[in-house]
């Protein structure tokens, strides 16, 4: 539905995207996912055809955006960054409005209106004037703006922005209600958003694609290590040293700050593994029986919060918030979609 | 065509709920009624002085006295009205981010000047039309001759409307509504100044010229009741010269 081929957006000279490639199946959800200036909105208004790509290509829904632009902003419903909103026009007139200029026949303005405002929950405020309502409100105009004319393809930018929790759930059911009949690209920074609805999921960083997979895989291709975290009463370092020389172990890492004691009196320890080595049946036995006082044993997963971050700092981050969520739904068994590619890991981000 | 229609349409409306053009028809109106007043009054003076000094009635043509320099000096006050009437025209599409929906519609530029170009000019067409009530008014006491009415008229809404599309033109280039009104401005006076620069180089070589060029001189044929194709094609060539740069304009920043 989408592709796009070697994008490339130079402001002078700076680089704001380079060599941007990926593709959209039909009917999928796809998310961007980058820190602050990664480049996500660069790529979305080249998509829609608002800013003009320095070089590459890109083809929406058949059509070259360079060649047909018109058919192409015909089949796109586009969130951007900055809400396009005039402030002096009431819901109602604003959205009959987009509606006329996306090319919705005389006959069907009434309804397309109508069943924006539906979607988008606007009823309330159909007859008020833009300038007078609030953030939210706004947003979710601006949301009813890119569905009118129920484009097969839409570019969210940053559709949650703005909204509080209980409309960003309602925001994310509509769009994966809008999934499958409609092929989405939406940006955020919310990882836990791009886990609950996105298919797939385009890591930017500086401007380039560093990561292209499904949310589980990017979890699970990244870990390089496997971590096990052990927690226990009576930590000698006889034991420490017993624990490290296990088969299969890399590292034992006293939880900073060494030396810490837990509340119920437990010192956690996290060990390193070789990928793919299960060493907690070995831990286990090896610290019961020098009994050590083992309170807890469990094998750590990196989240997509931790991917994100170690393919987006230039420090590689380490998973030491052992509190946090444990895995972004790694044991699902939902079926991975497109190749596990890993692109060019730039250089910076080791 | 209804795409246009719509650009046209919203154009329109928020022209007539924004109060700076709700000031500048109202200013147009006041100030010219009261030129229009101060006219009538110098030319009544006029007539009874050259009634007391030669003992006999003046041929008092109301044309030549009233009509024509009112519309003359009304193009003036245009000159300062219409760059503020446009100022907004597409710069302020520009700064409240609204020009993002726009270039993501389908929708061609060609449509959106267009379209918000023929919203103006049917404000300024009411306006001007709101003038209508002083030779309708001298009608009623004297002899006016209509014709160079509606030819002064015509002529008048032509300047206008090559005004209007420097204006658009000038909004076109900045997103800054101030920046540009005064770019309108400088563009206008230049036009108009060209015809005193021909009258005071008019024994050099390009001094004809420059007074071909002068909005001015093309004004004072519609007032004397000439319609000539030679001034309209002029007027009309300037509206779509100044249309298509802004086209170019739009096309080439993409608004940025
Ligand atoms: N008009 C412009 N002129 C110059 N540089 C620009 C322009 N627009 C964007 N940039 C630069 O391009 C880079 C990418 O910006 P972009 O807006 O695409 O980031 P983003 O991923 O959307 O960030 P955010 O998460 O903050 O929205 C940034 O470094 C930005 O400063
Ligand atoms: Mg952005």
């Amino acid at each position: 539905m989408i592709e796009v081929d070697q994008l490339t957006k130079r402001y002078g000279s700076l680089t704001a995207i380079e060599a941007v490639t990926f593709r959209v199946e039909p009917g999928e959800v796809l998310a961007f996912l980058g820190p602050n200036g990664a480049g996500k909105t660069t790529t979305m208004r080249i998509l829609t055809g608002a800013l003009p790509a320095t070089s590459g290509h890109a083809r929406v829904a058949g059509y070259d955006i360079d060649e047909s632009p018109l058919e192409v902003k015909q089949r796109i419903g586009y969130l951007p960054e900055t809400l396009p909103l005039y402030p002096e026009m009431t819901v109602t007139e604003y959205l009959r409005y987009v509606a006329r200029i996306k090319g919705v026949a005389r006959g069907g303005l009434r309804r397309s209106v109508d069943v924006a405002v539906e979607r988008c929950a606007l009823g309330q405020v159909r007859g008020r004037l833009i300038g007078n309502l609030s953030r939210g409100y706004r947003q979710r105009v601006g949301l009813a703006q890119a569905l009118i004319h129920d484009p097969p393809v839409l570019i969210l930018d940053e559709p949650t922005g703005g909204l509080d929790p209980k409309q960003i759930i309602e925001i994310r059911e509509l769009i994966k209600t809008l999934a499958g009949a409609h092929t989405v690209i939406l940006s955020t920074h919310i990882l836990p958003e791009a886990t609950a609805i996105c298919q797939r999921v385009v890591i930017i960083h500086k401007g380039r694609v560093v990561a292209v997979d499904t949310p589980e895989r990017l979890a699970a291709q990244l870990r390089g290590s496997e971590q096990v975290k052990i927690a226990l009463r009576r930590p000698t370092e006889a034991l420490r040293t017993a624990v490290a020389g296990l088969p299969g172990v890399l590292a034992v890492l006293p939880e900073a700050p060494a030396g810490a004691v837990r509340d119920d009196g437990a010192t956690v320890w996290l060990i390193d593994c070789e990928q793919g080595r299960d060493v907690r049946e070995a831990a286990a036995r090896l610290i019961v029986g020098a009994d050590g006082g083992l309170v807890e044993l469990s094998a750590m997963a990196m989240s997509l919060e931790e991917v994100f971050l170690q393919l987006t700092t230039d420090a590689p981050a380490r998973p030491d918030r052992l509190d946090d969520v444990p895995a972004a739904g790694l044991n699902d068994a939902s079926p991975p979609r497109g190749s596990a590619q890993f692109a060019q890991q730039s250089k910076d981000t080791e | 065509m209804s795409k246009l229609l719509a650009v046209c349409a919203r154009e329109l409306r928020s022209l007539l709920v924004s109060p700076i053009a709700a000031v500048c028809v109202a200013m147009f109106l006041l100030v010219t009624g009261y030129l229009f007043y101060t006219i009538v009054i110098a030319a009544s003076v006029q007539t009874r002085m050259m009634l007391r000094m030669q003992q006999m009635a003046p041929q008092l043509n109301i044309n030549e006295m009233i009509l024509a320099p009112s519309l003359r000096n009304f193009s003036v006050i245009l000159l300062l009205i219409v760059p503020l009437l446009t100022m907004r025209l597409i710069a302020e599409e520009r700064k409240q981010k609204t020009s993002e929906l726009l270039l993501t519609s389908p929708v061609t530029v060609a449509q959106l000047i267009l379209g918000k170009y023929l919203a103006v000019l049917a404000l300024y067409g009411v306006m001007l039309g709101l003038t209508l009530y002083m030779p309708l008014l001298l009608g009623r006491f004297g002899p006016v001759v209509w014709w160079p009415v509606f030819s002064g008229y015509l002529g008048l809404f032509l300047v206008g409307a090559v005004f209007l599309a420097v204006g658009l033109l000038a909004s076109a280039l900045t997103e800054n509504q101030m920046i540009a009104a005064i770019i309108s401005f400088s563009l206008l006076i230049v036009m108009w100044l060209l015809g005193w620069v021909g009258a005071v180089t008019a024994d050099t070589q390009t001094g004809p010229l420059l007074t071909y060029l002068s909005l001015l001189e093309h004004l004072n044929n519609f007032l004397a009741g000439l319609i000539d194709t030679k001034d309209v094609v002029y007027l009309l060539g300037l509206i779509a010269v100044s249309l298509f740069l802004a086209h170019r304009v739009v096309e080439s920043q993409r608004w940025r």
